[in-house]
């Protein structure tokens, strides 16, 4: 049984300017010990599928339209707010990205992952200033006894996102949502930040799900990668498969515009894909991405693809009439 | 909008003329097509503090770097933030003062490199039409309450350019050129999506026709598929009006796409400059060597067990003594506590500031 299963999905807002369909029939699941790479770019419904899971969503105006979330084959939408607060931080954690914002500013860190632990785990004060210490320690953080008393703006940006994960990791959650963890990071810390993620899984062996727009992070980190494109996720696969067979125009076209570190410098232009994502409040009809695909036919406009498993595939899975041929 | 037309146009700056041998004296090797080049440049800003507020200590944020840029290329300045990227490429453009060093901009009419560092006045305001700046923040950097047409118009105001039917021409040719359509002059910024925000601070800063373009971070905030349009639409511009463009980034897959030569920075230092390829393919600074193997490659397939540096950038404010990437450099030896290293020429155009070499 999977960790978790999203099934068909639907968060709305009600917004002054009218209804936006954020995530439109999302599923997919994740397996114990499996990092799953969500990626997209803004406005795809990629942080509002993880707020849905965790139930951290403002309703109004927000609202789980329909769908369903298991979590060890329980559905997390059916639970009360206070079952949920118990599995929220608990065995689901997030870490988000701006630690700054996502710390409080008047509470040292210990402080702060001390309350986690005794809300979580009845410990005692003393029992859980030991396991923050402890926490520090394995998330990399130097002279971490002296380091408990700080507070967030005594620390760099690596540290605090370190202090970040070491919360996330504080009750050994069963599910680790990360959500652009290193996205406001300089290179050189978040390949830290990053080397740490994969060190930890390895321990731990907690199932990931690693919200990004960076193609290359997630080629780092993830085993699956989910693409969302408009609130719909347009293609799943094997890492591998991902980046080597392209199926989905957006992520052929995604995968073929960015610039690589790898490949020396050329005088030609990037194939960039053209236009711009759609309004939310004015979607396009058929398939979201016709606009700015070039291989769009009559098809594509008159009728949305269904999300389905590529013949042939066992984990390939495309939104496409027309999937990219290699 | 022709080359000539660019170079005629600004060729009216009067600025007092240091001669070519003053120059090369200044800045024994640069080159005959640098069309912008700094000497030693320095800007520290101050710390005040205590009672009476006297000042205490400085940040060095950029502290005696040396580079040239040749006309119509691209060069980058990289680093991690903190680094003194931004500071170095405003100190060049004259939006700071420096603190000390020269700065040079080649003068089309006298073809000499004039030294731009204590330009004042109308002399500076001259010099404003031909140097400008795209910012990373798009919504950011673009007045909520003016509609587009008039904040690209500003500068055309500012510059004196009298007549209003030619402004506004100016104005729509330049739309048209960077991809914004006619019938946006009269929507406000907050109409626009990211990509073209920023397309709006193209247009506003090559609407004087200037020959260098500092890109602060210009595609850092975009989206993936609207980063690709906009890095193109800056190569083509390139092209066309043959731009100089300084380009300052993070992330060093676009630099590599983007650049002809680049300059690492470190701690307002700048330790490792080359031509693209060079840098790329054999980064000789620890430093360059721990950046490069830092970035992620959109490729699942290789090696990931690379070597990463540990710790955080040390403060501007009291940075180590002797080489400043010392405490994270993993090849530290006894001299480079003591002392600061030399920048050295290891080839052609390949610099470097390291004990090693």
């Amino acid at each position: 049984m999977a960790l978790l299963e999203v099934k068909n999905l639907h968060t709305y807002f009600h917004t002054m300017d009218g209804l936006t369909k954020s995530v439109e029939g999302v599923s997919f699941s994740v397996d114990k010990g499996v990092t799953l790479g969500l990626v997209g770019e803004s406005g795809c419904g990629k942080s509002v599928t993880s707020l849905s899971i965790m139930q951290l969503l403002a309703c109004p105006p927000g609202e789980i339209h329909q769908g369903e979330i298991l979590f060890q084959g329980d559905d997390l939408l059916k639970k009360t707010p206070d079952q949920m607060r118990r599995i929220r931080g608990n065995d689901i954690s997030m870490i988000f990205q701006e630690p700054m914002t996502s710390l409080n500013p008047v509470f040292t860190v210990g402080n702060q992952i001390m309350e986690v632990l005794m809300i979580h785990k009845g410990m005692t004060e003393h029992e859980a200033k030991e396991k923050t210490i402890s926490l520090f320690q394995d998330v990399g953080i130097p002279d971490p006894a002296r380091r408990v008393d700080n507070y967030p703006h005594q620390m760099s940006g690596g540290m605090r996102q370190r202090v970040m994960i070491a919360m996330g990791l504080a009750c050994d959650p069963k599910l680790l949502i990360a959500d652009e963890p290193t996205t406001a990071l300089d290179v050189t810390i978040q390949a830290q930040v990053l080397q740490l993620m994969r060190d930890i899984k390895k321990k731990t062996n907690t199932s990931i799900i690693l919200i990004t727009h960076n193609l290359a992070v997630v080629a780092e980190m993830a085993d699956f990668i989910a693409v969302m494109y408009y609130g719909r996720l347009v293609e799943y696969a094997e890492v591998r498969d991902l980046y080597g067979n392209p199926k989905h125009p957006y992520t052929h076209g995604l995968l073929n515009s960015i610039p690589r570190v790898d490949k020396p410098k050329t005088a030609e232009a990037l194939p960039a894909i053209p236009g711009v994502v759609p309004n939310p409040y004015n979607a396009p009809s058929g398939c979201k991405f016709h606009p700015r695909c070039k291989y769009a036919q009559r098809k594509c406009v008159d009728e949305e693809p269904p999300y389905v498993l590529l013949p042939g595939s066992d984990s390939h899975y495309c939104r496409c009439w027309f999937p990219v041929q290699d | 909008m022709s080359k000539k037309n660019i170079q005629s146009e600004n060729a009216s700056r009067n600025i007092p003329i240091i001669t070519e041998e003053d120059v090369n004296e200044a800045l024994p090797t640069y080159k005959p097509d640098a069309l912008v080049a700094c000497h030693k440049l320095r800007k520290y800003f101050p710390i005040h503090g205590g009672l009476l507020g006297r000042k205490i200590a400085d940040v060095k944020a950029v502290d005696e770097i040396t580079f040239q840029i040749r006309q119509g290329e691209t060069h980058a300045l990289v680093g991690e933030s903190g680094s003194g990227k931004t500071t170095a490429a405003k100190t060049l453009i004259r939006l700071y003062d420096a603190t000390s060093g020269d700065i040079f901009l080649r003068n089309f009419k006298t073809q000499a490199m004039d030294n731009i560092t204590h330009a004042r006045g109308a002399n500076l305001r001259a010099l404003r039409s031909e140097m400008q700046i795209v910012f990373q923040d798009p919504s950011g950097s673009l007045n909520p309450r003016i509609p587009v047409g008039d904040i690209i118009e500003e500068p055309l105001v500012v510059h004196g350019v009298k007549s209003r039917k030619e402004r506004l021409e100016r104005v729509v040719n330049i739309m048209e050129i960077v991809g914004l359509r006619a019938e946006y002059l009269k929507r406000y910024s907050h109409e626009f999506s990211g990509g073209q925000r920023q397309r709006i601070g193209i247009a506003r800063a090559l609407v004087l026709n200037p020959k260098f373009i500092v890109c602060d971070e210009a595609v850092s905030a975009l989206d993936v598929s609207i980063q690709s349009q906009i890095i193109n639409l800056l190569q083509d511009l390139q092209g066309k009006f043959n731009l100089t463009y300084l380009f300052i980034a993070h992330d060093l897959a676009v630099v590599r796409h983007m650049s002809d030569t680049i300059g690492v920075m470190y701690l307002g230092r700048l330790v490792e400059s080359a031509p693209n390829d060079v840098l790329f393919n054999k980064p000789s600074h620890p430093y360059t060597q721990a950046l490069l193997n830092a970035v992620p490659v959109p490729d699942p397939t290789i090696d990931r067990n690379k070597a990463i540096i540990m710790g955080d950038i040390p403060s501007p404010i009291n940075p180590p003594s002797g080489c400043r990437f010392r405490t994270r450099c993993p090849k530290v030896m006894d001299i480079c506590k003591e002392v600061s290293p030399p920048t050295k020429e290891i080839e052609p155009d390949h610099f470097i500031a390291c004990h090693l070499f």
